[in-house]
């Protein structure tokens, strides 16, 4: 895969030096908001950095990171080269430069209004052009994906698509799905307010256009976990892959109802009434399945592993597992963070319930530990598990990987552990600093220093990774040559049409768009809102 | 694993997935059912009144003129309270509340999205401009309770709160006008 490998790398590096910067801003966020930093730093520094971490790590290590994992399997599991070499060049520098347009505003600090917008606050017109740029070379990466996949079609007529390039293709139309909502807010209410061409905006209609993109991003995120989960680490840990099905039937599943969901963002909102808060409570109970099914497949994945290498007994093939492997090990520790993740998710869309968490430290406390944790550290393992095949050299040695994969895990549950606690106290989301004088949120205090240690070793993982990474590029050991991809227990001889292509789930999402976002949009077209005016904060 | 026909093997395989899919889908009802039935019995829904009132005019007239916020006893005894939410600050800054009744708490703004919790209850909400945000809840321990602004409205979002002080029945005494207002300290 000569020049792919050239183009994965790019992408990747740019994905983890945002990422290395973001945790260090990450840290000193922590630190100011804690009674060790009182009196540190302006809100003015601290909302511009709150805006950097969030982009950095939502939108750029994510979307840069998705796009060369992509490019990487479409090579590799199809084993044909990359269609559109120059436009995959192309989507990259429009992405990086991008990034650079959005960052400049942020550090310049014309564009403290978060990640996730506020309108009817309105940052410099630089900011929004640049992220429409990352997500215009994104789109893109999203054409090459399909194209990828109808040319090995054409060439394999009745084959089964590879379940990693199957996986990857759901990402692809599930972003394209995604984007939608945040690029026709973008496009039509937030830019032409930035540029002045209109002086009010429509708050509630922008809030639920965002929602449309706020939760099928999180599973834009996720899914490269999960192809690793389904299609690397079965064979890693010496097992084979339980069920090929099933995964065609996550991807689907995610595809379908990590969309019609975004509302469970607005229960606490008045411009929603309760039946369409409820119908999307509904969908969004759906989407817990896709990840319970990957939960049991690949713990009987696992268990294939474990007993082939001479595990005994209901739980003796656990110890069997290969651990020292970091694919491995980093599974255990994801599923994990899952688990306490997952759980956390529940109580935040159990309806009702979201009165006690929304806008908690609860809520970042949950993101953190689903993507921080379950969602990176997998991009951890992944991109230990395919490095040496991009650079053609070898770990010298697994332990210190080991150590950077246990580091985040121990980072991420003592950073959000307090969190949660903190949450369910009422700890508000998005402050420069607490006034610790108040009896109320001295109490706080101890836990969030607890939580600012726990960020201290997330950034002690985060160098070590980037460390890692760079000492296997100049390894002198030449990479050794094994299969990547799990086989499954029953390799697919032929699959229906329904699980080896898209056509079917996209009209089903388009119809589960249509019941759930059909009136709460059109309601604001209807009976238009009252307008706010535009808030410009450069 | 090595003898049987594949096709045989392959179905034992899918019918644990079933099994498992089965469970899955029990939970997931468990959970809904639970949501529908606390929300029917006990009346756990979210905040959802969609009241449309324009940001750009709320202060010249009306409910949310500076004349009718705070704290208001109705003649059949209702307590509302009406505050403005305003970057960087509630008005009033302080809210009288009764211990052991019904309060209804409505707000709005004129300028960017805001948000509220009051600590330690189960009060919270959005407020979006160009909506009222209304909920209701009943203060159980008297005391200084915080509420503060949770969602981001600009640089001075860390300055945003005010004090909800909950008062025994007894001295929640209402002016002739109905009206209440924080005990001086």
């Amino acid at each position: 895969m000569r020049n792919a490998e050239r183009l994965c790398l790019a992408h990747f590096w740019v994905a983890f030096a945002a990422f290395l910067a973001a945790a260090f801003l990450g840290v000193w966020q922590m630190w100011v908001r804690s009674p060790l930093g009182a009196d540190i730093g302006t809100p003015g520094q601290y909302f511009a950095s709150v805006t950097a971490h969030g982009v950095s790590m939502a939108y750029v290590l994510t979307t840069l990171f998705i796009m060369g994992f992509g490019y990487f399997v479409a090579v590799t599991a199809l084993n044909r080269p990359l269609p559109g070499k120059p436009w995959a060049w192309a989507a990259f520098w429009m992405a990086v430069i991008g990034v650079v347009m959005a960052l400049v505003p942020i550090v310049l600090g014309q564009a403290s209004v978060l990640y996730t917008f506020y309108p009817p606050l309105t940052a410099s017109p630089w900011f929004y052009l640049g992220l429409v740029l990352v997500v215009a070379g994104s789109w893109i990466w999203c054409v090459l994906m399909l194209v990828a996949m109808r040319g090995w079609k054409r060439e394999n007529p009745g084959q089964p698509v590879p379940l990693a390039m199957f996986g990857t293709v759901a990402n692809a139309l599930l972003w394209l799905w995604t984007t939608a909502g945040v690029a026709a807010e973008l496009l039509f209410q937030v830019i032409p307010a930035s540029l002045g061409l209109v002086q009010t905006v429509d708050a509630g209609l922008a809030r639920t256009l965002f929602s449309w993109t706020l939760h099928a991003i999180v599973y834009f995120w996720l899914i490269p976990a999960y192809i690793a989960f389904y299609t690397i680490v079965p064979g890693a840990a010496g097992g084979r892959l339980y069920s090929d099905t099933m995964g065609r039937l996550t991807f689907i599943l995610f595809l379908l109802y990590s969309l019609p969901v975004g509302m469970h963002h607005l229960l606490m909102d008045p411009e929603h009434g309760n039946g369409w808060k409820f119908i999307q409570v509904l969908l969004t109970a759906f989407v817990a399945a896709p990840t319970l099914l990957t939960i049991f497949t690949i713990t009987a994945s696992l268990e294939i592993a474990g007993r082939l290498r001479g595990g005994r007994g209901v739980f003796g093939w656990i110890a069997a597992l290969p651990w020292e492997r970091p694919a491995v090990l980093a599974t255990g520790l994801a599923f994990v963070m899952l688990g306490f993740g997952g759980f956390g998710g529940l109580i935040n869309m159990a309806y009702g319930m979201n009165a006690l968490v929304h806008n908690t430290s609860w809520v970042t406390a949950h993101f953190h530990l689903i993507f921080g944790g379950s969602a990176v550290i997998m991009y951890f393992a992944i991109a230990y598990e395919i490095w040496p095949r991009l650079t053609g050299r070898e770990h010298a040695s697994l332990a210190t990987l080991r150590l950077q994969l246990w580091l985040w895990f121990i980072g991420m549950m003592v950073m959000t552990l307090p969190w949660h606690w903190l949450g369910l106290q009422g700890q508000w989301r998005r402050v420069a600093n607490f006034n610790y004088a108040d009896p109320i949120i001295a109490g706080w205090g101890p836990l969030v220093i607890v939580s600012l240690a726990g960020g201290l070793v997330l950034l002690a993982s985060a160098l070590l990774f980037v460390r890692n990474l760079t000492v296997l590029h100049n390894s002198p050991l030449p990479a050794v040559q094994r299969p990547l991809y799990s086989l499954a227990v029953d390799p697919p001889r032929r699959v229906p049409a329904a699980l080896n292509g898209f056509g079917l789930w996209n009209a089903l999402v388009l119809a589960l768009m249509l019941l759930a976002y059909g009136y709460p949009i059109a309601q604001f077209i209807i009976t238009p809102s009252p307008t706010a005016m535009v808030h410009r904060t450069y | 694993m090595t003898d049987q026909p594949a096709a045989t093997h392959e179905r034992r395989i899918l019918g644990t997935e079933l099994l498992w899919a089965f469970g899955v889908g029990v939970l997931v009802a468990a959970v809904l059912g639970m949501i529908v039935f606390t929300a029917l019995t006990i009346d756990i829904n979210p905040p959802s009144n969609v009241e449309r009132i324009d940001p750009k005019t709320l202060h010249l007239s009306g409910e949310f003129a500076e004349q009718n916020l705070g704290t208001t006893v109705g003649a059949d005894g209702r307590v509302t309270v009406r505050a403005i939410a305003t970057q960087f600050m509630f008005v009033p800054h302080c809210i009288a509340v009764p211990q052991e009744r019904l309060v209804t708490l409505r707000f709005t703004t004129p300028d960017v999205i805001h948000g509220l919790l009051i600590t330690g209850t189960n009060v919270n909400t959005m407020v979006v401009p160009g909506f009222v945000a209304q909920v209701y809840t009943t203060f159980t321990r008297t005391g200084d309770l915080l509420m503060p602004c949770h969602e981001y409205c600009g640089l001075g979002h860390s300055d945003m709160w005010a004090t909800v002080q909950v008062m025994p029945d007894s001295d929640f005494k209402p002016d002739r006008d109905g009206r209440v207002s924080c005990a001086q300290r």
